[in-house]
């Protein structure tokens, strides 16, 4: 009748967290023979009575009102089809993709063509996964110059941080727009370097994601790489 | 991503690259491992940063080749496997997988890097076949000079089977002191060509980026041996004498890393 | 009975020395190398995503697909022919089949995940080597799973019961001959790591069914093993020293 791992702890599926009732299971885990066993390769989260394992990896799993970057890979007759990363493409509908009226006659690849980048949100998920996504709210738009790179999706928590706090700490100290997809597509817009200290930055926070105390060693490396201390990189209001 | 192509573009204009790299550096760690798979005769694993592909040489005896009685042969086989890119599927070789095979092949061959006559036994009836064989592992980018640097060490790290004296029956398990004859260390360097800015060492993301490659195999006396063009753009007289330069200057460099590695 | 001392001097429960490695290959979403005596498998996973041709796919769950190779050079005799021989489509087979009970991809309908072994060096217990492989590199691309599948041989040369034999001793009357009567069977297993239920049976030999079932004894032991191994190289890719912080 007892727990046998602790918070935080790094756990393989098929593991056991606990026996006995006294424990529920959460997220990623799964009841059996009144053991309580991880499904995934994760972190232990002990909630009261619940166990939950945060995944170290794997696929995203799209939510909506989730931000995502994806790229334009088809155009049909009345919207965009968008690769996101995943096994399933979204479907971006015309009415959607502009606040301003498209006529039905209009060339819809002068407004989004093929290879065109753009950041979307997530509007309607099925149970076979086929994806709505819109472009018509503020900080929803097509890319335009900078680079994007690709992180595991699992760990677009850890690049955000609490409050915004360790995306706001990378941009403070690179001068680099960054627009953090829920996918794991991040788009980095800055200088060169910056924008390369950037993803050197988000490379780190995604192989050290697990570790904690993870903004102030993140602070000490760029600090060490820019020669300079910036104290309050917080934005006024965090919009992340 | 289009996006991170028409940066690179931009940024070859003023000598600069994706990942900080000067045009002309290669990326660390580049690594030479020999002795890898104990049932191959020679073997390797080259690292040039995430990209990495092992090769492996196996000996056979077979008749000789009507034309060339005395003499033995080589060749060379790419697999690029569906386990080190999401781009690559099971199946029969793509043309990618050719292309690099015979560019490698050229580089070796033509150089006469491996004396093929010291390889026949009986003429006409018996001699020594070289096959190497370069597995993809992660591309993560210039698999050219990847390739030929693994083939080149599995060579150097090669030795002769036992063979029954008696059945002439070659055994695999067990092998003798005997290298293979090798006359000549050619390795090829292919160049890229960015927004009129050579650079070597590409990223996948560059490869995809480039106007034209040019892969130059050449020895350590600086003797071309073979060369390949590719991309869609032509290169005029002037670039192909810049790229040679170029790439016999890196093929020296890997040349040393590759003596230092087998020490 | 002849065959006393094992031919590399193991005892009979023991397996050759093993060496597990999580997240190998960057530009899978999983991957593994697993080394067992000189036996070595690389897998890479790649997934969920898009599979083609359209008739493959499943609306109600995500397809397991797995490929078996073994490098032109990694066989102890003449160079291997590559492509996909009649073994290597039969090997992949069994491996989809031992890895699927414990898949959960009832979230990822009409997508496939593939896993890709190849092997550089071969000594027997290829598939087996395969599977465990597989197992981590599933776990390290965050696929959903019930549990661990932990493989491993186990079997009879002459009359003792035995893990993990090598292909000396799958060939005993060749390397031993005095063993010129021995039968020798080779069973690869692989097993639920904890149900101990088996989702790999092979059997190539001569045993009678308590031999068979002695052996079957013998690998809840031997694939424990395995899975101590598997556990410490998914646990050791995040434990690993701070490098560049």
């Amino acid at each position: 009748m007892s727990i046998v791992v602790n918070e935080r702890d790094i756990v393989i599926p098929g593991e056991a967290l606990a026996e006995g009732l006294d424990f529920l299971p959460g997220d990623n885990t799964y009841r059996e023979n009144e053991k309580i066993y991880s499904k995934v390769l994760g972190l232990v989260s002990i909630a009261g009575r619940v166990l939950k394992i945060t995944p170290l990896s794997g696929p995203y799993i799209f939510k909506p009102g989730d931000k995502i970057i994806g790229e334009v890979i088809d155009i049909l007759m009345s919207g965009w089809r968008i690769k996101t990363g995943t096994a399933y493409t979204a479907m971006l509908s015309m009415q959607d993709a502009s606040s301003r009226f498209i006529r039905k006659d209009e060339d819809l690849s002068r407004i989004l063509a093929v290879g065109d980048y753009v950041v979307v949100k997530v509007t309607k998920v099925t149970s076979q996964n086929l994806i709505d996504v819109t472009m018509k709210e503020p900080g929803l738009h097509k890319v335009n110059g900078g680079r994007i790179i690709k992180i595991n999706s699992q760990k677009v928590p850890r690049v955000i941080g609490k409050k915004g706090s360790m995306i706001s700490l990378i941009k403070a100290h690179t001068n680099c727009d960054i627009t953090v997809g829920q996918n794991g597509l991040i788009w980095l817009r800055g200088t060169p370097e910056g924008e390369q200290l950037a993803a050197e930055a988000i490379k780190i926070i995604e192989q050290k994601s697990h570790q904690e105390g993870l903004t102030e060693k993140m602070e000490q490396f760029l600090v060490s790489r820019t020669g300079k201390k910036i104290e309050n990189y917080m934005p006024e209001e965090s919009s992340e | 991503m289009i996006i991170n192509k028409e940066t690179i573009t931009q940024l070859a204009a003023v000598q600069k690259r994706l990942d900080g790299r000067k045009l002309h550096d290669y990326r660390q760690p580049l690594l030479i491992e020999t002795d890898i798979s104990w049932t191959a005769e020679g073997s390797a694993r080259v690292q040039i940063g995430e990209t990495v592909v092992m090769a492996g040489v196996k000996l056979s005896l077979e008749k000789p080749y009507n034309d060339t009685p005395d003499e033995g042969g080589i060749m060379i086989n790419v697999e690029l496997l569906p386990l080190s890119s999401p781009d690559y599927e099971p199946g029969p070789p793509s043309i990618k997988a050719v292309e690099l095979a015979r560019v490698v092949d050229r580089g070796i061959r033509e150089a006469q890097a491996i004396d093929l006559k010291k390889l026949c036994i009986t003429p006409g009836e018996k001699a020594w076949f070289v096959t190497i064989d370069i597995m993809s592992i992660n591309d993560a980018g210039n698999l050219f000079d990847a390739a030929g640097l693994a083939s080149l060490a599995a060579l150097k790290s090669a030795h002769f089977p036992v063979v029954d004296e008696k059945t002439g029956a070659i055994d695999y398990k067990q092998k003798t002191e005997k290298s293979l004859p090798l006359r000549k260390e050619p390795l090829p360097v292919t160049i890229y060509k960015i927004n009129n800015s050579l650079l070597v060492d590409p990223t996948r993301e560059e490869e995809e980026t480039a106007q034209a490659r040019l892969t130059v195999a050449s020895d350590a006396k600086g003797s071309i041996s073979a060369m390949q063009k590719g991309g869609e753009e032509p290169l005029s007289i002037e670039e192909v004498s810049s790229i040679i330069d170029l790439a016999i200057e890196k093929s020296a460099f890997l040349r040393q890393i590759l003596t230092k590695s087998l020490q | 009975m002849v065959y006393k001392q094992r031919l590399d001097g193991r005892k009979d429960d023991e397996l050759r020395p093993m060496e597990a490695k999580a997240g190998v290959i960057p530009n899978a979403d999983g991957s593994a190398s697993f080394k067992i005596g000189k036996t070595w498998a690389i897998a890479a996973v790649y997934g969920p995503r898009e599979l083609y041709p359209r008739f493959l796919q499943d609306p109600q769950k995500g397809v397991l697909r797995c490929h078996y190779g073994m490098m032109p050079f990694s066989g102890s005799g003449e160079r291997i022919r590559p492509g996909n021989s009649r073994r290597a489509q039969e090997i992949a087979m069994v491996m989809t089949k031992s890895l699927e009970p414990v898949v959960d991809l009832s979230s990822f309908p009409n997508a496939v995940v593939d896993v890709f072994v190849d092997l550089p060096q071969t000594d027997a217990g290829t598939r087996c080597a395969a599977i465990s492989a597989a197992s981590i590199a599933l776990a390290d691309a965050g696929i959903p799973m019930k549990d661990m599948i932990c493989s491993v041989a186990v079997g009879k040369v002459d009359t003792k019961i035995v893990a993990d034999l090598t292909y000396k001793e799958e060939q005993i009357h060749e390397f031993n001959p005095e063993s010129h009567d021995a039968t020798v069977a080779d069973i690869p297993v692989a097993m639920i790591h904890n149900t101990k239920e088996l989702t790999l049976l092979q059997l190539d030999g001569d045993i009678t069914k308590e031999g068979l079932l002695q052996a079957l004894e013998l690998a809840k032991g031997a694939t424990e093993k395995i899975y101590q191994l598997q556990k410490k190289a998914l646990k050791e890719k995040f434990l690993m020293g701070e490098k560049q912080l």
